[in-house]
This record gives C-alpha cells, structure tokens and sequence, in this order.
C-alpha cells in the first residue's frame, strides 16, 4: 500500500499572541510545529504501513524551514519527505494549495491511501485536504477514526455528530483523521537522528510541467481575506430560576416552544 | 544551560522532555505513593529505545556516547530518578556482559533486553554491601552446569528482571579473586523474588531480595573467566557510578526550577521571595551545585567514550554530584516553607529520592577511600 501524507508547519498557537491593533496572529519568535492532526494524519499512515506494507511519503508545501515538519515525520517512521517550495506557490490559498499539492501526489504517485489533518490549527479552514480530493477526482472522507482493507475495499469508521458512521470505499481514497483517531506515535531515538541528517528533496514548479500556472499563487487564489479577527465573547442565554423540578422543565419546554425549538 | 549541546543532543533531549512530561509525569506521585513500578509505563521507552540508547548498534543498540545518552537520562530523572534508574541498570548489566562477556553471551542479553525487558545486577548480600568481597554466595561446579546459592539483597529490578548478572564465589577461600559472574534467567527454577523493599525514595524502582536456592546454569553462562567477577563488578560500577551522578544532576536541576518558580510566586512581606537576599543567596548556592556536577558529569561521560576507566573521576563525580544533590533539595524543601514539607508540593520528593544516591554504587565513604587510594598511588 502506497500512503502519501500532507503536513503542515503551523505556529504553536498555544504561545500565540494576537496583536490588539491588527487582530492578526503574531508569529514573530513563536515556535514552529507539526499541525496536531497531520501527526494524527502521520500515525494512521504508519498504521497501514504496519498492517499492509507498502511506503508512507510525506508531503509539505512551504518555505525551507518547514523542512523541520517533515523530518518530524520522517522520525516518526515515514519513508520519503518532499518539500514544495517555490516563489511561485507563494500566498496560494487553499484551492490553489490544494491544487498544486494534488499535482505533487499526481507525480509522487500513485498513492492508494492519501492522508492528512481534518484542518490546521493556524487557517483552521479544513478545506486544503478534501479539496485534493476534488482536484484529482478520488473519493474523500473527512473525520475518520481509523480505516482497515476488507479485501480490495477500504472500511473507514468516521466520526458524525450521531455517531460512528462505517462506510467502504474503493481505493484511491482520501481521508482526514481528527485528534481522537488515535495517539500519535513518539519518534523513536534512532528516527530522530536519521530523520536529522536526511536529505529532503525539494519539488519545485518546473518538476511539475502540467501545472496550469494561473491557478497558482497569490493570483491563483479566489479567496480575499476581507478582515481577521478575535469573535467577541458573547454572554447570552437565560437561566431558569429553580422552582422545583416538575416547574423548572414546564418553564424551561415553555421557552423552548416560544422560541420554536420544540 | 552549562553545555554545549549539539543541534542533535538538543533534539533528543527535547523528545524525551516530550515523552517523559506526557507519558510519566502524571503518574509519578501515585507510583510514588504506591512505591509501585507499572510495566507499562515504559512502553514508550521500550518504543523510543531508551533502554538501549549507549548500546552499540551490532547489538541492537543506538550506539549514542555516553555523553549523549547522560543528557537524554538527566531528563528522564528530572520527572523521575526511579523511572531513569530502573533504565540505567537495565543497559549498565546489559553493557558489561558485552564488555566481559563472550559475542554470544552479549548477543544473547541483548536480544532478551531489546524486546523491551529488564535486566538486574546481584551483586549485594545482607553481611556483603560496601565489602563485596565477604559475599557467601556461592557457585559449584557439577558436570557441565554450575549450581548457584546465593542470598542476594537490594536488588534493583528484582521482580521485574527478565535476566540477572549474578555474583557468587566460585572459589570461596578466594576473597575477591574467588568471585564469578553468570547470566541467569529470572524464570530459571530456584530463583526466590522476595518482597519490594518499601523505601524512602525513588519508591518508583523496583527493589527486591533475591534467593537463589540451587539454581542450576550451563557454565556457558559465566561471564568472562572464572574468577574476574570482581572486576567485572568494578568495572560496572564505574559506568554506573557516572550515570547515577547523571540522576542527581537531573534532580536537582527539577528542585532548583521548583524552587525558583515557587520563590517568584510566593509573596511575604509584599514581596515575592527571591527578592529576599537569603533566599537569593540560597537560589544562587543551588544553581552553582547544580551547574558545577552538571560538568562533572559530562566530563566524566567525555572521559568514558573515551575509554578511560575513570576509578578516580567516577568516585569524584558521584561522591561530589550526590552530596550537592542532597543540600540542593533539602533546600528547596526549605525555600517552600510548610508546603515543601507536604506531599502536595513536587519537592520533598526530590530530597527523598537523592539521599540514595549518597548511598548506593559504593557509599560516598568508600568513594572517598577509592579518590584517595588513587591519589596515594599516583604520588608516589
């Protein structure tokens, strides 16, 4: 089984401050770090791996120094990392990213299995994985607690707000994984050195000829970001005074009925 | 930070720090309360390769530098010494049965010890602690086999030791000439783990007697030639000596960065503590203890991947380490006033923990007559 993974560089936003004025992330001198759900993203990989064989390859677009992320996941045991990096991917948004990463997994593959964080803590958009998906015309699920082969077909049990929705798929599939899809694996002592001295080869626009260049970049990208901010905390909601059971939830159905919930 | 550390050492340090805060952390007050050693919280060690970190890497091991895998188990000790310790003397047997022993003899223990076991070290007896030489244990020669009787004492990972190194005398009217050592499986008929030692500190180690009522070895199993088990001894005592020095560094290193936090936070007189100059002057006396053994160690480590012996500098270190490890804690107990006294607060632990380390690997009195047998020779 061949896996490809997409990881994201994302700033430690537990250390992150917003600036009052801008009301845009401060990222000057906060540390750097894997997303949280890519290592997510990384351990399902491995998982399959340890199950059905085959290479995991690990995928990032950014400057150099997000570098760091994918010998992160090559200390975790994934086998390839590239980095695409180039000028010309600079200021894409998420379909132009999508776009350019599908392009990547198109020359790096084929992938049977291709992975990544159901969204990144910094955009916390969500929408650059499944857009892959859209983009190379394969089937996506988002939300996956954990996957297994059932003969040619994949099963994937994912999370919806009812419950655990099981559904198969044929392969190529794919999925995005969430904190509670399982325990990111620590790098063994070993994988961090190796991953340390790796050599991470770096995709650039001209690897990728088929690229249709208008959809790339700050021009390529549809989106415009019309403001950033922090929501307003909003205290709201009514607290029924307790009468005594029986009354309290006659109030509480009366509301609920004015209000047409009920 | 007092050493240069490489971008690599940086890292490692950094992922264990990782590990240890995540996965050890929070179970160490009740181990400690317990005085309990859970199998399965060193799966992440055992996965991470912790317990094979300076071994080389023919035998399974990451082949690290004693310098590197000391800065790795300073960061274990700081959450835990008990934990880092239990580790320490799992590689420290495991690396003299590859010093003294045959290829297949190390291969063999490593194999057993890289699946993800322990391995202990019975050396001590009740009438045979600081005096290894007075050990009663014995080895008898039958056919092809020895069969050991022994009564050991103190044993670390007594009941949780997949394989031992075992001393008894071969030749009793010997002395220490007498001695030999074996490879014994935890699970050979005869062997006895008697109960845990409740202890003061580092209640996290597993510490057992150990029995062996005619446990029957191919002579296969003895380490090295017969006779040279005191050595063979010394000589694991020397690479432990410098790791448990490594322990003392680390927590004491944790006692000064819960004193220093506590003394920022903790007002009297409408100031925070550390801007009492008797606490200052205690803040600074800690970091220059801590500092001081930190380098210690390390040029300890520096001298061992070297290949020296370090008789003389592995009793300085440890002798040196474990008594500023003993002030430093009892001084943060002191910087926290009553609630250093109490089990709520991360401190009293610490100065538990370390008064061993003034204790065992050869007690700090007969660090001092090693120091000063080597310097009576080296003068003459």
């Amino acid at each position: 089984m061949n896996i490809v993974v997409c990881v994201k560089q994302v700033p430690d936003t537990t250390e992150i401050k917003i600036d009052p004025v801008k009301n845009t992330l401060i990222r000057e001198g906060v540390p750097s770090i894997v997303n949280p759900f890519d290592k997510n993203a990384i351990e399902q990989a491995l998982q399959l791996k340890e199950l059905y064989g085959g290479t995991v390859t690990a995928i990032s677009m950014g400057p150099n120094q997000a570098k760091s992320s994918l010998r992160i996941a090559l200390s975790m045991g994934a086998d390839k990392a590239y980095l695409v990096t180039d000028r010309a991917f600079g200021g894409s948004d998420t379909y132009a990213t999508s776009y350019i990463l599908s392009k990547v997994i198109e020359k790096l593959g084929p992938f049977d299995v291709i992975l990544g964080g159901i969204q990144a803590i910094d955009g916390d958009t969500g929408q650059t994985c499944t857009s892959i998906a859209e983009h190379m015309g394969v089937n996506r699920l988002s939300y996956v607690l954990d996957m297994k082969m059932d003969g040619d077909k994949v099963v994937v049990r994912r999370m919806v707000e009812e419950g655990v929705e099981i559904v198969e798929s044929k392969l190529p599939i794919l999925v995005t994984l969430t904190k509670v899809s399982n325990k990111p694996r620590y790098a063994t002592i070993r994988g961090k050195i190796d991953s340390l001295k790796a050599e991470i080869e770096e995709i650039h626009l001209t690897d990728l000829p088929d690229m249709d260049t208008t959809k790339i970049g700050l021009k390529g990208s549809p989106t415009r970001v019309k403001a950033t901010f922090t929501p307003k905390r909003q205290a709201c909601g009514e607290i029924i005074e307790l009468i005594n059971p029986k009354d309290t939830a006659k109030a509480l159905v009366g509301k609920l009925l004015e209000a047409k919930i009920l | 930070m007092s050493l240069m550390y490489s971008n690599e050492q940086k890292e490692l340090i950094a992922l264990v720090k990782e590990m240890a805060e995540n996965e050890i952390k929070p179970f160490v007050q009740e181990c400690d309360e317990k005085g309990e050693c859970p199998r399965e919280l060193f799966k992440p060690a055992f996965d991470m390769g912790l317990h094979m970190l300076e071994i080389p890497a023919e035998y399974g091991g990451t082949g690290l530098s004693y310098e590197t895998t000391a800065m790795i188990f300073e960061e274990l000790a700081k959450v835990d010494a008990g934990y880092a310790i239990t580790l320490v003397t799992t590689f420290v047997a495991l690396r003299n049965v590859i010093l003294s022993g045959t290829p297949e003899q190390g291969k063999y223990f490593a194999d057993v010890i890289g699946k993800g076991n322990f391995a202990g070290f019975a050396l001590t007896e009740p009438n045979a602690g600081s005096d290894p030489a007075a050990m009663r244990g014995t080895a008898v020669k039958d056919g092809d086999d020895y069969i050991i009787n022994a009564s050991k004492t103190f044993i670390t990972n007594g009941a949780i030791a997949s394989l031992f190194v075992v001393f008894a005398k071969t030749k009793p009217e010997a002395g220490a000439k007498g001695i030999s050592a074996f490879i014994v499986d935890a699970d050979a008929p005869g062997i006895i783990v008697g109960n845990h030692e409740n202890k003061m500190g580092l209640r996290l180690s597993n510490t057992t007697d150990l029995t062996l009522e005619n446990v029957r070895v191919p002579a296969s199993s003895m380490v090295g030639p017969e006779g040279s088990g005191f050595k063979l001894a010394l000589n694991a005592l020397n690479l432990s000596r410098a790791f448990v020095a490594t322990l003392a560094v680390g927590i004491m290193q944790r006692a000064l960065d819960e004193a220093v936090k506590y003394a920022k936070e903790r007002k009297q007189f409408g100031e925070p503590l550390i801007k009492f100059q008797m606490v200052q002057q205690m803040l600074a006396d800690m970091a220059i203890k801590t500092e001081a053994s930190r380098v210690l160690v390390n040029n300890t480590m520096r001298l061992m991947d070297n290949g020296s012996l370090v008789r003389k500098e592995g009793s300085i270190t440890k002798a040196f380490v474990s008594d500023c490890a003993q002030e430093v804690t009892s001084n943060a107990v002191q910087i926290f006033g009553g609630y250093g006294y109490s089990k709520e607060y991360p401190v009293e632990k610490l100065m538990r923990d370390c008064k061993v380390f003034q204790i065992f690997e050869g007690a700090n009195q007969i660090q001092r007559m090693t120091i000063a047998g080597v310097l009576e020779k080296e003068y003459k």
